[in-house]
């Protein structure tokens, strides 16, 4: 094991993925001098043939990206900020999660989408959204949504491995969290959730960089609370790991989810519909989300903090279940 | 408008002419026959039909091999026919069976087949010219001087992303030809109601070699198509062409259903284009240069009508889908 920054371990990702597959290519916005740090140094070692700048034009950048796919390389295409994946929408909604169900299975689209994601960093609604439900309700398209350094290499891999197009969110502004990375080769599986704290009084289904904050609720709840919270944290939305939630679901009986995506329609309403349909009877209290409202995500920082999921809204969330029911 | 600087092609063989037309007439008696199947009712869908603009695909398509990529729009059968998709194929896929290039799960306005280098026709106007580029940009990186090919029409030409694919071709230098088929009608509008300036002019401003050409003249659309592949595969960059040319059927054969009586274009122009048939002016040419003999035309006039015929015989006696191929093919 060694200690890797999250963005470092995406990049060591990209370079081993690079290194290993010459068809591997990539290409965006700003990726030679790269603003976050993922692509950095790519350019140096791998040339313009492999990682190159393009003009600012998310509808070509998405389309290309398959096109170049299809015709044989695997392309990794970053998409710089999550809402710009929003201007290059139409190849992603109409062809990228389509074109191999509507060609009775002939496309092999192997391209990895890269965007970062989420608020918190006062830089308002153009650059701070959680496009997942979106993604997720197109049906076509794989989503790895990493928490961890070991978990941003090893999805990174899986996403470029991949024969269907995939998006990797990597967390806005949370490239520099610290943690263990395993030496040598390994792929994150696609539907493997991760457990990463057990107990047996409640389950926290935490996404992305959702888990750091149920981790630190999960502490609170515990030391001052005696309360057991179970931390899940699904890794990748599409293939969901249902198993994994509804097997803790089962001994837990309640079930609190954590998503930074606006409430409706949200991963966290996806989730709790499977699990009211399938589990309702293991249930003890209502299913909770702790979501953004339905707003765009605010400049101000007071109202950014106060409609981005909190340590102290699990808390309060958590409570308001267990001291009625426990 | 920037000329193209290539010298003269000399003139395609008669035998190759003879192909074309073949193909030129395959195209028209299959579209034909959609139309009068649809209007009989034998169809599922409307099809948006290719009759009129036979020589754009064909004539631009004979110059590609099967590692060239294509990509088309709605109006797709006849680029589908002309990079030599197979019609038996295009035709059960069109009655949504399982023998179909895409089993049934794309249809009439989504024929593709990948191993030809046909990436699909597109039910999203434009859409085809993103992915074309990607198609280029891994060419060039292939270095194989394989070229991409998109095809769109005079409704396309506003789209933003055909902008965006003139500055990055042109900066990237990609094998990449844009062939717009100007049939003077985006769906129901007049394009002159809806497109600012010559379309053509558009590539000119980003140095992109553009050339206009009558689209119902083979051997004229045969010409510039050969400069643009030959500059695409010696690494010269994108070309653009404007093929003038007319749909003679509708925007699609269900229009007059849903239209109910309203008129958006005059017989009398339509009469005006039907003169200009670019398959009896290939067909007249033939003849008067001792191309080919009026028998020899006729022989291939029922060799087509025979695999038309073949073609919907097997398409209606395929089986449709089974219904577990309703949850199939949505990942790799």
């Amino acid at each position: 094991m060694t200690k890797r920054r999250l963005i470092q371990a995406i990049n060591d990702a990209l370079v081993e993925e690079m290194t290993r597959d010459e068809r591997v290519i990539l290409f965006g916005e700003d990726v030679e001098i790269s603003l976050f740090g993922d692509t950095r140094g790519l350019a140096q070692r791998f040339g313009p043939a492999r990682i190159r700048n393009t003009p600012i034009c998310e509808a070509l950048i998405t389309g290309m990206a398959l096109g170049a796919a299809a015709a044989g390389h695997r392309v990794v295409a970053h998409m710089m900020f999550a809402n710009f994946t929003y201007t290059g929408f139409d190849s992603i909604a109409n062809q990228a999660s389509k074109l191999r169900y509507m060609t009775g299975g002939q496309a092999r689209l192997p391209v990895t989408y890269v965007a970062a994601y989420g608020g918190g960093r006062s830089i308002a609604a153009h650059h701070s959204d959680t496009p997942y439900p979106l993604l997720m309700n197109l049906g076509g398209i794989r989503i790895a949504v990493p928490s961890t350094p070991e978990d941003a290499k090893g999805l990174m891999k899986a996403c470029i491995r991949s024969d269907s197009p995939s998006f990797f969110l990597e967390a806005g502004g949370r490239g520099g969290e610290m943690g263990e990375v395993p030496e040598g080769d390994f792929v994150t599986p696609w539907g493997q959730a991760a457990v990463r704290r057990t107990g047996g009084d409640v389950t926290l289904v935490a996404i992305g960089s959702m888990v750091k904050l149920a981790m630190a609720a999960a502490d609170v709840l515990c030391n001052e609370h005696g309360i057991h919270a179970e931390v899940i944290d699904p890794r990748t939305l599409v293939p969901l790991d249902e198993a994994c939630i509804l097997t803790s679901v089962e001994k837990t009986g309640r079930l609190v989810l954590v998503d930074e995506s606006r409430d409706r329609c949200s991963a966290a309403s996806h989730i709790a519909a499977i699990v009211s349909d399938k589990a309702f009877s293991w249930l003890r209290a209502p299913i909770k989300r702790v979501t953004v409202p339905d707003v765009a995500m605010p400049y101000a920082p007071n109202l950014e903090r106060l409609v981005m999921p909190s340590v102290e809204r699990i808390v309060g969330t958590v409570k308001s279940l267990s001291d009625k029911r426990l | 408008m920037t000329p193209l600087h290539h010298a003269t092609m000399p003139p395609a063989s008669a035998s190759e002419i003879l192909v074309m037309y073949e193909r030129m007439l395959l195209i028209r008696r299959v579209e034909e026959r959609l139309g009068a199947d649809f209007k009989a009712g034998h169809l599922i869908a409307g099809v948006h039909l290719y009759s009129g603009q036979e020589a754009v695909g064909v004539g631009v398509c004979q110059h590609l091999g099967t590692d060239d990529w294509i990509a088309s729009n709605h109006r797709g059968h006849g680029h589908f026919l002309a990079k030599g998709g197979d019609v038996r194929a295009m035709m059960a896929e069109i009655h949504a069976k399982v023998t179909g290039v895409c089993r049934g799960m794309g249809g009439t306005m989504h024929v593709a087949d990948l191993g030809k280098g046909i990436l699909g026709a597109n039910g999203i106007v434009g859409g085809g010219i993103s992915l074309i580029c990607g198609a280029a940009f891994s060419q060039s990186l292939q270095g194989r001087g394989s070229v991409s090919v998109a095809f769109f029409g005079d409704g396309a030409s506003t789209q933003g992303v055909m902008s965006e694919a003139l500055n990055l071709s042109a900066l990237w230098k990609l094998p990449m030809i844009f062939v717009c088929e100007n049939n003077l009608f985006s769906e129901f509008s007049r394009s002159d109601t809806v497109v600012a300036g010559r379309i053509v002019d558009r590539a000119a401003a980003y140095g992109v070699p553009g050339v206009q050409v009558d689209g119902n003249d083979l051997d004229a659309v045969w010409e510039v198509a050969g400069q643009a592949v030959r500059r695409a595969r010696t690494g010269d960059g994108p070309t653009f062409i404007e093929a003038f040319t007319y749909r003679m059927a509708g925007h699609v054969e269900a229009e007059t259903g849903f239209l109910q009586g309203a008129q958006y274009r005059s017989s009398d122009e339509v009469t005006a284009w039907a003169e200009r048939d670019p398959i009896r002016r290939c067909a007249e040419r033939l003849v008067q240069r001792g191309q080919a003999s009026p028998e020899q035309l006729a022989f291939i006039e029922e060799r087509v009508a025979a695999q038309v015929a073949d073609a919907v015989q097997f398409a209606l006696d395929s089986p449709p889908p089974s219904p577990e191929q309703a949850l199939k093919f949505m990942f790799a």
